[in-house]
């Protein structure tokens, strides 16, 4: 196979995955608000309803808070663009892409946590008592992930013996006992409890709460309107998106594509979409029958996966190196 | 030909007209004469540096200039590199030093002693013998203590900064003298190359002695936990200039200093050196950062994430000494690489840093966060740099930070190659120590950001305030040239950095650590690379397409302002914003054991009734916990002693004369005994 095929096809499973992740947030943010209705006894609008919601927010006139600056107004594109960048970098339907020498876990670790820190700023720059308390709360948490996601992250890059993405998922791949030891069960239920914080979820925040004393995420964007609300809205489903995405290639990665190939890359993206599904239908099921937790009780849970995660990275120590 | 010899004579020359001009000149002319002299003496370093860099070797002895000992001087590619970081930091401060002459500072002592400090600190790397570098050493302290206490009249702080300044810093030399001249004693020799030729000979436990005592002395000047007291004290209430000066170039000397000592002299060590290194920087870099995650002071803020700073660098520097010790070349060489981009990335960021809170100063002439707020459309050049150089600190991408931190991560990562149950605990913690220091150092600096110049001002000093004079932020301005150019194109230094670790006597012979095409940053021996400038171009890209795509949805496309959300209760006031003791409030109480905050509650009824209350008062303050537990109990302690020995001096000359001759019997029966 010549290297242009290898490269077409490469650009086109980057291009296909982009798209597939940007037009299938709103779904996936659709259908867990389906489940969780349905669980509780409600008919739900559809999970097609956030798709909607954007639309229209879409069309309104973009309004801004007085007394604002570029910091607010920069914010959604931000949150947007490093959740874009992190969906291309991810290897989620295939390995051998143009850009999978750049995917180095440290770097999409760090460009989400971005923009989470644009989006405080943004917070800040309201000058509201709302905007403050969620930019606040918000940077605790972010603080408090930060150890158990470079924990994971080392814990997962020990067996490639590089923290580059496509080297781990292929890795794994190939060699699928790699998941079933201690290191990676204990680094996938650390890995779990991060990405519930990092995106909001329950039990550290609820996202569909205006209770001031609840809230964190929705605190911070009280002052967006219109389109940035939208891309606001879009930004935080994009993320939750790319972290399933990211949780379904270093633990299930079967069906990634590692070689060069159409169909192998049909069915990688078919699978990828089934696998953020169900990976999201788990998660707000579980949601149901969790409460939000009180916020000085999130580091406890931290500290708790932080735990798990140091144990995955020792563990690989002393059952494959001593 | 080397251009390092007349660069550095050049430095010399400008210094001292400098300091000439500072004494002569009248004060109208004086800042701007004296600034362009300082920054001749950093742009001459610089030029020193960075041919040290490209390979040039240099090496002086002048034997009748220092009585005795005479003055030997060397730069290879390491001095190389902390020359050229001094140099480019002093240039910075200097230009920015024009602007900064409010309340005394274009002051005859002020003026002359700057470039002196400047000169001291492009050439304390050029040592090349103990007599040589202890002097030095000694001037660069006394020049920045002279430079720290220039403000003593307006404000008391500055005392009290000043002597702590002033003992720890000679306590620090206590330190560093007895390990060198133990270390010239047993080697042989004083100048550096005696001591390496010597080192060899020196006894384990000898070599012991030299590199805790090296460890303890130059971790204070770089502000190591628990000796770091003086910095958070001494950094914020010196000029800004000066804190530039020395948050940005002098606390990296305390680096170099142990990198010298403990690889070039020394030539590395057992493993628990680097064991003791890195659980030293690990604890320095997670203290400092939740000291700077609640501080208010803007200074004593960026003072504290120094300490951090430099906590990672001693981390990178402490792995160094590991994997050296197991005889993991590739890995010691990666660490010390990481550990010296990291030295440069946090001067480059630190100094923009430091700038801008003193252009915050200059403008408002308070530093406390509570009561800044709104300068972002009075100041938006000071925001906009600040905001640069916050972004380094953060350590997120695409910020200059985030490249060296990615470093010192690989190189910790790769790092578990390296046997040992020891490693295999100690290099998590550390990692996990690296992640909690940025993931708060983002909260630290939001907080900055955030509440200092964003949103309205909460009091009228804040709302007076103006943007500062051109040379100030022309030199900010260079500073974040330096910090985009690092971001952008780090594998530019690549080769540098190779030179530079190669001349500490770590790694292969010949082998490259970094392999840097310019636009992307690669490891050599391992899998990893960065492409910062690609991701940066990535973000940019799509940041800038989205808002297209948005536009052309819209049906209504045009902008319009409307008020905040009020909750139907009138216009929020500054009041009501959140402060920064009020966002830093849910990492206090997380970290409510560690930093053992001070509450008082006092409450004041009428005098009517007990239950009905007229006054609240509510005090809280959050003090440096080891300064209040180990330090406070040690000065009580001497305290004590000096009453104690007081009555020993009763004025009777019988009595003087009897200790003389009781200390005299008693050092004769010592020696009788022991010989």
């Amino acid at each position: 196979m010549s290297g242009d095929q290898v490269t077409l096809i490469g650009t086109v499973a980057v291009v296909a995955q982009v798209a597939l992740v940007i037009a299938g947030a709103p779904w996936l943010a659709g259908l867990m608000r389906q489940i969780r209705a349905r669980l509780e006894g409600r008919a739900g609008p559809g999970p097609g309803q956030p798709w909607r919601d954007l639309r229209k927010l879409l069309r309104k006139q973009p309004v801004t808070a007085t007394g604002t600056g570029p910091a607010f107004r920069a914010a959604p594109l931000v949150l947007v663009a490093t959740a874009l960048v992190v969906a291309a970098l991810v290897p989620l339907a295939a390995t051998r892409t143009p850009v999978s020498g750049h995917a180095d876990l440290i770097v999409v670790v760090a460009l989400l946590a971005l923009g989470t820190v644009s989006l405080a700023l943004a917070g800040l720059d309201t000058g509201t008592a709302f905007g403050g308390m969620g930019a606040s709360r918000e940077m605790t948490v972010a603080a408090l992930v930060e150890p158990t996601l470079l924990m994971s992250v080392f814990a997962l890059s020990i067996p490639a013996g590089s923290t580059n993405l496509a080297d781990i998922v292929s890795g794994a791949v190939h060699d699928p006992a790699r998941l079933a030891t201690p290191t990676g069960l204990l680094a996938a239920v650390a890995l779990l409890a991060v990405t519930v914080a990092e995106t909001g979820r329950l039990p550290v925040d609820n996202p569909s709460t205006h209770l001031e004393l609840t809230m964190m995420h929705e605190a911070m964007v009280l002052e967006y309107s219109g389109p940035d609300l939208a891309l606001i809205e879009l930004g935080a489903q994009l993320r939750l998106t790319v972290l399933l995405g990211l949780l379904a290639a270093l633990f299930t990665p079967w069906g990634i594509a590692t070689t060069d190939g159409w169909a192998a890359l049909l069915l990688a993206l078919a699978l990828l979409a089934l696998k953020v599904a169900v990976l999201g239908a788990l998660l707000a099921a579980a949601e149901v029958h969790l409460a939000k937790i009180r916020l000085f009780r999130v580091p406890e849970l931290l500290a708790g996966s932080f735990l798990l995660a140091l144990l995955a990275v020792t563990a690989s120590y002393f059952l494959t190196g001593a | 030909m080397s251009a390092i010899g007349p660069a550095l004579a050049a430095a010399g020359a400008l210094a001292a007209a400098g300091s000439a001009c500072g004494l002569a000149l009248p004060e109208r002319a004086r800042p701007a004469a004296v600034g362009a002299c300082t920054a001749g003496v950093g742009a001459a370093g610089l030029v020193a540096g960075v041919s040290a860099l490209r390979g040039q070797l240099w090496s002086a002895s002048l034997p009748d200039l220092l009585p005795l000992a005479g003055v030997h001087l060397a730069v290879d590619a390491l001095s190389g590199l902390f020359i050229a970081v001094c140099g480019g930091v002093t240039v910075a401060a200097a230009v920015y030093g024009i602007g900064y002459t409010r309340h005394g500072l274009a002051g005859r002592n002020v003026q002359a002693v700057l470039p002196l400090f400047a000169w001291t600190l492009v050439t304390v790397p050029t040592a090349a013998s103990v007599s040589t570098f202890l002097l030095l050493w000694e001037l660069m302290a006394l020049s920045s203590l002279l430079l720290v206490v220039a403000e003593h009249r307006r404000r008391a702080p500055v005392r009290e900064a000043g002597l702590w300044y002033a003992v720890m810093t000679h306590l620090g030399l206590v330190l560093l003298l007895i390990a060198l001249a133990l270390f010239s004693a047993r080697a042989g020799g004083e100048t550096f190359t005696a001591l390496r030729a010597g080192a060899g000979r020196l006894s384990p436990a000898v070599r012991d002695t030299v590199f805790v005592l090296a460890l303890a002395a130059f971790g204070s000047k770089a502000g190591a936990v628990p000796l770091h007291a003086w910095l958070p004290r001494a950094h914020p209430e010196a000029p800004s200039n000066v804190s530039m000066l020395m948050s940005a170039a002098m606390v990296n000397l305390g680096a170099y200093g142990l990198i010298r000592t403990g690889f070039d002299l020394l030539d590395g060590g057992p493993r628990w050196w680097g064991l003791l290194t890195v659980a030293l920087g690990a604890v320095t870099a997670v203290y400092g950062i939740v000291q700077a995650a609640v501080a208010t002071d803007l200074k004593r803020l960026l003072a504290y994430s120094t300490s951090e700073n430099l906590g990672l660098v001693l981390i990178g520097v402490g792995a160094a000494l590991l994997f050296d010790a197991d005889h993991h070349d590739e890995l010691a060489a990666l660490a010390l690489a990481a550990a010296l981009l990291h030295v440069v990335n946090h001067a480059a960021f630190k100094a923009l840093l430091f700038g801008a809170a003193g252009s915050v100063l200059h403008a408002t002439g308070t530093r406390d966060l509570d009561i800044l707020g709104g300068l972002r459309p009075r100041m938006p050049a000071t925001t906009a740099l600040f905001a640069l150089g916050a972004l380094g600190a953060m350590a997120l991408p695409p910020g200059n930070g985030f490249v060296s931190e990615w470093l010192l991560l690989q190189a910790l990562i790769h790092g578990l190659a390296a046997p040992g149950v020891t490693t295999a605990v100690l290099l998590p913690v550390a990692i996990a120590a690296i992640a909690l220091s940025a993931g708060l150092a983002a909260a630290a600096f939001v907080k900055a950001l955030g509440v200092g110049f964003f949103a309205r001002p909460r009091g009228s000093a804040a709302q007076r305030a103006v943007e500062s004079p051109r040379a100030m932020l022309a030199g900010m301005g260079l500073c974040a040239a330096a910090c985009a150019g690092l971001a952008l194109v780090p594998g530019t230094l690549s080769d540098a950095l190779g030179r530079a670790v190669a001349a500490s006597g770590t790694g292969t012979v010949g082998g490259r650590i970094l392999v840097g095409g310019g636009l992307d940053l690669r490891l050599a021996g391992f899998t990893g690379r960065l492409a910062s400038l690609w991701i940066a171009l990535a973000l940019a890209a799509v940041a800038a397409a989205v808002p297209a795509v948005v536009r052309s949805r819209a049906r209504a496309p045009r902008r319009s302002d409307a008020p905040l959300w009020d909750c139907g209760a009138g216009a929020p006031t500054a009041r009501m914003e959140y402060t920064a003791t009020s966002f830093a409030e849910p990492l206090q109480r997380v970290f409510d054991d560690v930093l053992a905050p001070e509450q008082d509650v006092d409450v004041t009824p009428v005098r009517e009734s007990a239950y009905l209350v007229e006054r609240v008062r509510y005090q809280r303050r959050v003090p440096d916990r080891i300064e209040h537990r180990l330090y406070l109990p040690v000065l009580q302690l001497l305290a004590r002693a000096g009453q104690a020995a007081r009555r020993l001096a009763g004025g009777s000359v019988h009595r003087y004369l009897g200790y003389g001759f009781t200390a005299l019997v008693v050092l004769l029966l010592a020696l009788a005994v022991t010989r």
